[in-house]
């Protein structure tokens, strides 16, 4: 970076954003100029520092100071305090919740110390409508590498040897992949990225592409030259705005200095990449559906073979991989095959990418070695379940992955691993629940999701998937046998071994997983027509304890449709006929008057 | 559905974005997303235009219209109202904060208001799970919200709005 003394970076991932980052550098920006220091310090809006909990972060270097939560009414403070006198704002700081310390040096934090970043190396960092300083950190070497040390060959190898598995969610390998590609003849190929990130909850792709567009189209160039190809497609879901037009930004810089284009780094080789828009359908990002999606038609999915390394994008060889994938490949040529594939599990080389959600206390975007445990990520990182709860399930591979138990919480995560679990690694989605969630009412959701995206074109997902959310439909509002639970496995394993395409093939996981570990959670609904934890509506009841209500009005006052009678200072009671089971006055009644039954 | 006229600027705004993008059936889905920016809702007669400047069915505009979510048939509200139900806001309640929107507008899923102020809809995850449960109304982004704020978010923009007319008036 360049000659200034400070730099005082802002998270400008979509979490922070939607914090109010903008509003927060405006303030720094304005304060800086007030107190004459806008020739000293930079103020730079990055990509995801991952720990999203506590946005907008603010980083001051060189000190690497961490101040989280911050709001644009902090900013006079930080300026004056901080950057004019070199005194740290303390109640900015992030508080460890063990120990109670304030951590002024993020390196210290418990979040950052398991972490290790290959695909996010640059998030949080640079500013990513910068190229130059992609390029300071050592930016499109691993290309100029390629195009003037190595034959397509050689990388090829390289990549195979660094033991590289697809992150998108199949785990295939990615050198062997491209080798593929490479073989097939033909007068054109692509080169595809898919950025559809259908998963609800993950936001790994998106947070690589707001924060580092550059590695994903060096990775993506490098790929050109070892298939063959001369145009790349980044296929990325129109939900995604800042992404998108931080990938323009970044395309127009790399065509400005020569690095996409015609004749890239004088070396003959030509290259170029071009933006597809996704609209909204999970199924998109299927390989064969993504491509028919860009060639304007309809998502729907085809049988492979042919793969798309054979045939694909208008008929042509095409290499699709995940965003996360492409991210790697500029590290692992960089540094070398050997070094990449001493990181990780014997099967599964390098890091994984986890967007961490759900009741969990730190949410956040980490990265972490392969073969870290499930008990380091939602403990170490994830600094335990939120609000002093206890640990019930966490949920790996979105709608086509699994719930892991406690009893999985040592496993180390790769991809083996969690297949043998009953999950898989998927995308990157991780959701940890706690005692307050049913597993039945989850794989319901999973199920609704699914009944959605489904593209329809094959019977056993289109009309087996209704079937099963059917079932579950019955099961949660109390109407369900015993017998269901057996249908439900029989149909499941129909659907995945019937259905066309992935979705389908995947999609009864979270139905299984979730009877698999925790079958005593529906053998309560459906015998004693009762939820354990609570969550399904129409199989509980709100009650006022007469003995313990002092009759303070809040529940009354607090009833958004009145269904609470009873006199000030005398016991309340329910009328169950109007109550819409919110769990509102559950939640304000400070006596622990009211009570589910 | 009752028929609509569209306008003569109407058409030339769609025709133009078709020959920006060559009248090529393969650029299907980059001009729907551009007519639907431009135009805000994709209803059928807009459908039939572009079917015919890119020298296609209507039937197959009308399959990949209704295949992907993101393209709509009806007109949006002036505030629409999208609720993420992804996974990491709907183990934080997001099924809660959705139920109370629907009771305060007295609307489903996908409808408009009566004076087409408010629509509601359901997306997936936008990214800021740390903020969950999410709703964003226009481009604003609320995060933590609870069943009990939603009354007063309404009553915000209900206002809001009102106030904004007055001061351009
Ligand atoms: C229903 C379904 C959804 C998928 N969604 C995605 C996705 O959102 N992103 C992605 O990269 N891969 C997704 N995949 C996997 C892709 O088909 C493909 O395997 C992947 O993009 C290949 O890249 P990789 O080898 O780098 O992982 C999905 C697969 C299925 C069956
Ligand atoms: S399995 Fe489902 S999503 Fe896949 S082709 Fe069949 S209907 Fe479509
Ligand atoms: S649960 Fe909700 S609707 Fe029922 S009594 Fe309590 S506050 Fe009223
Ligand atoms: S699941 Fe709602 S923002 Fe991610």
């Amino acid at each position: 970076m360049t000659d200034y003394k400070i730099h005082v970076l802002i998270c400008g991932g979509t979490g922070c954003k939607s914090a109010d980052s903008d509003e927060l550098k405006k303030s720094l920006k304005q304060w800086i100029d007030e107190v004459g220091l806008e020739d000293d310090v930079q103020v730079v809006l990055t990509g995801c520092f991952g720990f999203c909990e506590k946005g907008p972060i603010v980083k001051v270097l060189p000190d690497n100071t961490f101040y989280v939560s911050v709001t644009p009414s902090d900013a006079e403070e930080i300026v004056k305090e901080h950057l004019l006198k070199g005194r740290v704002v303390q109640r900015l700081l992030y508080r460890d919740p063990n120990t109670h310390q304030q951590i002024s040096d993020s390196k210290g934090m418990d979040f950052y110390k398991k972490q290790m970043r290959i695909a996010l190396r640059n998030c949080g960092f640079i500013n990513p409508e910068n190229i130059q300083e992609y390029i300071s950190r050592d930016g499109y070497m691993a290309l100029g590498k390629c195009l003037t040390e190595l034959t397509p060959e050689d990388t090829i190898q390289e990549i195979k040897d660094s033991g590289l598995r697809g992150r998108g969610g199949g785990g295939f390998p990615t050198g062997l992949k491209w080798e593929i590609t490479r073989k097939s003849e033909a007068d054109q190929k692509y080169v595809v990225c898919n950025a559809d990130e259908g998963d609800p909850g993950a936001f790994m792709d998106r947070s690589i592409l707001e924060g580092d567009p550059h590695s994903v189209i060096e990775a993506m160039s490098i790929c050109g030259y070892c298939i063959g190809a001369s145009k790349g497609l980044v296929y990325i879901r129109a939900e995604y705005p800042l992404a998108i037009e931080r990938l323009k930004i970044a395309l127009d810089q790399a065509r400005e200095y020569g690095l996409l284009g015609e004749d890239i780094l004088g070396t003959g080789f030509d290259f170029d990449i071009d933006i597809r828009l996704g609209a909204g359908a999970f199924v998109c990002g299927e390989e064969t559906a993504l491509i028919h999606s860009m060639e304007g038609k309809r998502g729907e999915p085809t049988f492979k073979p042919p793969f798309p390394s054979v045939s694909g994008f208008l008929g042509k060889p095409t290499n699709v991989n995940n965003v996360e994938t492409f991210a790697n490949i500029p590290v692992i040529i960089n540094k070398g095959a050997s070094w990449f594939n001493k990181i990780g599990t014997e099967n599964s080389k390098g890091t994984k990418v986890f967007a961490l959600a759900g009741k969990i206390n730190n949410v956040g975007l980490i990265e972490v070695p392969m073969g870290t445990t499930l008990r380091e990520v939602i403990y170490d990182i994830g600094g335990g379940i939120k609000d002093g709860k206890e640990f019930k399930s966490v949920q790996t591979g979105g709608p086509s992955g699994g719930c892991l138990t406690k009893n999985f919480l040592d496993t180390p995560i790769d991809y083996d691993n969690l297949l043998k679990a009953g999950s898989m690694m998927g995308s990157g989605g991780m959701i940890v629940m706690d005692e307050d969630d049913c597993m039945v009412a989850i794989a319901r959701f999973y199920l609704e999701f699914i009944l959605e995206e489904s593209c329809g074109k094959c019977s056993p997902c289109r009309i087996g998937n209704k079937r099963l959310f059917e079932i579950l439909d019955k099961i949660t509002s109390g109407k369900g046998e015993e017998k269901d639970i057996e249908r439900l496995i029989l149909l499941s394993n129909v659907i995945k071994d019937t259905s066309l395409c992935g979705l389908g093939q995947t999609s009864p996981n979270p139905v299984l997983s979730t009877i698999l570990n925790f079958r005593d959670e529906y053998l309560a609904h459906v015998n004693e027509k009762k939820c354990p934890s609570g969550q399904c509506k129409s199989l509980l009841k709100y009650e006022i304890i007469e003995d313990l209500c002092t009759g303070c009005t809040l529940c009354f006052r607090n009833c958004p449709v009145g269904a609470i009678t009873g006199e000030r200072r005398q016991p309340h009671y329910i009328d169950q006929s109007l109550c819409i089971k919110c769990g509102v006055c559950y939640e304000k009644c400070k006596f622990n008057a009211i009570k589910l039954t | 559905m009752p028929k609509i006229k569209l306008a003569e600027s109407t058409v030339k705004i769609i025709k133009d974005v078709c020959a920006r993008f060559n009248n090529s059936e393969g650029e299907l889905i980059n001009v729907l997303h551009t007519v639907q920016h431009k135009l805000g809702y994709l209803p059928a007669e807009v459908q039939e235009v572009i079917a015919k400047e890119l020298n296609t069915s209507v039937a197959k505009v009308y399959g990949v219209v209704t295949f992907y979510s993101y393209f709509s048939m009806i007109p949006k509200g002036e505030f629409p109202i999208s609720i993420c139900m992804g996974t990491a806001c709907y183990v934080r309640g997001a099924e809660q904060v959705l139920s109370e929107f629907k009771r305060q507008l007295k609307v489903e899923v996908g409808e408009s208001t009566s004076d087409g102020k408010f629509s509601l809809n359901c997306l997936r995850c936008v990214g800021a799970c740390g903020l969950a449960p999410v709703v964003m109304i226009g481009e604003k982004v609320f995060g933590r919200v609870a069943p009990t704020q939603v009354k007063q978010i309404i009553a915000e923009y209900r206002e809001g709005c009102s106030s904004e007319k007055a001061k351009s008036a």
